[in-house]
């Protein structure tokens, strides 16, 4: 399977996972949307050597991972392609941050706790983002867009975006291979082909939107998509969902938990 | 140069999204004033155009390493500045949501970096100035390879400073700018060539598709795309080698700084100019022991020649990592095809 073949096919499971009847996928979207919004700008607002408290809000995405029965597996492959940049930038922590900070006893550098911090900080938004697509879909999520009044032109444009993805992927991994059947042994696209095949495609597309444009006026469209037909109303346990996650963002975020947690099992044990 | 949400703090992620937002703003009202209902599904349709055409590998001569399309200054050569800046918002957000490149929180960041000046920039600034007395081929070409270094040196640059805001990373701002700025050089040359070699082909085929085509323009044009090529490349060389002549013995802007602080143009004392001097293969550009044109003609030549060999060497890097990466996507394809 080719590049595109494989982004075609990450395209389809997404949409599986989101159309499933989870009891988190049928939480209201907008609830989801702010939840995601809120948990990323917490998780990234702790200090650059607070490796405890950044670690504490590993809390939502397990929650959320056990209760959508999402592969860990799966969820732990999607890492890979974008930590080696966050690690990249926090390498520079740990030669150019000298200072020198005290853990259990150990005396550590403190740039190596604040890349710590950087790489725990990106798994866990990386996580919040996958969970919230895996968990809700693109009508849905851009109806969560519409109440909060976002530009309809832009929605619109988003969701067409969407829709035609997998059509041009699947067309681009038709073209490349027929390409490749021509040219074998041959990496990418020659030099003299950049234009045309790329060209052609761009042209293809072009007479593509016409054709689009012209069934949506048959059918109606005056400049408003409906992308949804279902309007969910927000219910009481989605409030209470956004009530009881909101309170635990604060409370990790005000108050160090982890520590707290561990002394008071500490305690119990003596 | 999509950044992550780890790499932002919530005032700068918050603050680029204010930017982007006024931007976006601005873009609906000038899409709304041209009253084309049918512009909407065209963005649509041009937004899964951009990413699928991004996935097409482009074998760059001479270094079997491979380059991308430009998506900013493809649409707005396309769709003009404003549609094109909203259609690169989606295509950024389906990224961000479907492969995590780039963060939700570090959207008003990656909007900014690369919608903004890709589409504004490059079409406002570049583009349309370039375009006023007609399309050619050559005027495409100088666009395309002019719009996507710049927009990229200027997003690649902005990464630099919403990072160094964040307190992210203790890496020198000079440091991180000078790793930053050669490398999307040399990713905006690429992308400007393959930009150019599309929009020429579209040109050719379609004229009145291209933003600020007029009827005169739907001639062909002067230069093929290899002829441009070479010109450029001959321009290199001449650049290199005869205008280095001309080159200016007074001290530079940062020498001056440096001079005015520590009171000598090139501070480290004698004995690390010495070992310079004696390492360097052309010192003070020309042989060593001779002031001769001839040696900084030459020393211009071999400058050339030295930076595309670091283009090659770093593309072979490139390679190398990229390959690494489809290795590990590939293992995990395998994986999920066994799983099921």
């Amino acid at each position: 399977m080719g590049q595109t073949g494989k982004a075609v096919h990450e395209v389809h499971r997404l949409e599986q996972l989101a159309a499933r009847d989870q009891w988190v996928n049928r939480i209201h979207p907008l609830v989801k949307f702010f939840l995601t919004v809120g948990y990323l700008a917490v998780t990234v607002s702790f200090p650059a050597y607070d490796l405890a408290g950044t670690a504490g809000m590993a809390v939502y995405p397990l929650a959320l991972l056990i209760l959508a029965d999402l592969s860990f597996r799966d969820t732990g492959k999607r890492l890979r392609l974008v930590l080696p940049f966050v690690l990249l930038i926090g390498l520079g922590n740990l030669f150019f941050d000298r200072n020198l900070v005290q853990i259990g006893g150990f005396t550590i550098r403190a740039g190596v706790v604040s890349m710590a911090v950087l790489f725990v900080k990106g798994t866990l938004c990386v996580l919040a983002s996958y969970l919230l697509i895996a968990t809700t879909s693109m009508e849905k999520l851009c109806y969560a867009f519409g109440i909060l009044h976002f530009p309809k032109a832009v929605i619109t444009q988003f969701l067409l975006t969407w829709r035609y993805l997998t059509l041009l992927l699947e067309e681009v991994n038709r073209m490349t291979d027929a390409y490749a059947l021509r040219a074998p042994g041959q990496k990418g696209i020659r030099m003299k082909a950049w234009g045309s095949l790329a060209g052609q495609l761009l042209l293809r597309s072009m007479d593509r939107a016409d054709g689009v444009y012209e069934s949506m006026l048959l059918r109606g469209y005056r400049g408003d998509y409906a992308y949804i037909r279902e309007t969910a109303p927000l219910r009481g346990r989605d409030a209470a969902w956004l009530l009881f996650w909101g309170a635990l963002f604060v409370l990790f975020r005000r108050f160090p938990v982890l520590y707290l947690a561990g002394a008071g099992i500490g305690g119990l044990l003596s | 140069m999509h950044m992550a949400d780890a790499l932002v703090t919530p005032a700068v992620a918050g603050a680029m999204y204010a930017c982007s937002a006024v931007a976006a703003a601005y873009s609906i009202r000038q899409v709304r004033l041209e009253e084309d209902a049918k512009k909407v599904p065209v963005m649509g349709v041009m937004g899964a155009f951009v990413f699928a055409a991004q996935m097409i590998n482009f074998t760059i001569p001479g270094t079997g390493s491979s380059g991308h399309l430009c998506g900013g200054m493809m649409l707005s050569a396309v769709l003009g500045p404003y549609a094109g800046f909203l259609t690169l918002i989606g295509v950024l957000l389906v990224q961000c949501l479907l492969f995590a490149d780039g963060g939700l929180l570090a959207l008003g960041c990656n909007i900014w970096n690369m919608a903004f000046y890709g589409c504004m920039i490059g079409a406002l600034l570049i583009w349309k100035p370039m375009m006023k007395k007609g399309i050619t081929k050559g005027r495409i070409a100088a666009a395309s390879i002019l719009g996507c270094v710049l927009t990229l040196q200027l997003g690649a640059f902005s990464v630099v400073l919403e990072t160094t805001a964040s307190h992210i990373t203790e890496l020198p701002f000079a440091a991180f700018a000078a790793v930053m700025q050669p490398i999307h050089l040399l990713i905006g040359l690429v992308e400007g060539l393959i930009t150019a070699a599309v929009l020429i082909f579209v040109h050719e085929a379609r004229p009145e598709l291209l933003f600020c085509s007029r009827k005169e323009d739907r001639t062909a044009g002067r230069f093929s795309f290899g002829t441009t090529l070479k010109f450029l490349g001959a321009a290199a060389l001449v650049t290199g080698g005869l205008l280095s002549l001309a080159a200016s013995s007074n001290p530079d802007g940062l020498e001056w700084s440096v001079e005015k602080i520590a009171g000598t143009a090139e501070p480290g004392g004698g004995a690390q100019n010495a070992v310079q001097e004696k390492i360097a293969l052309l010192p003070d550009y020309a042989f060593r022991g001779s002031e001769s044109a001839f040696g900084t003609v030459v020393s211009g030549i071999a400058g050339v020649l030295a930076v595309a060999g670091l283009c090659a060497g770093i593309c072979y890097f490139f390679k190398f990592l990229q390959k690494h990466r489809w290795a590990e996507v590939k293992e995990n394809g395998a994986d999920r095809k066994g799983s099921s």
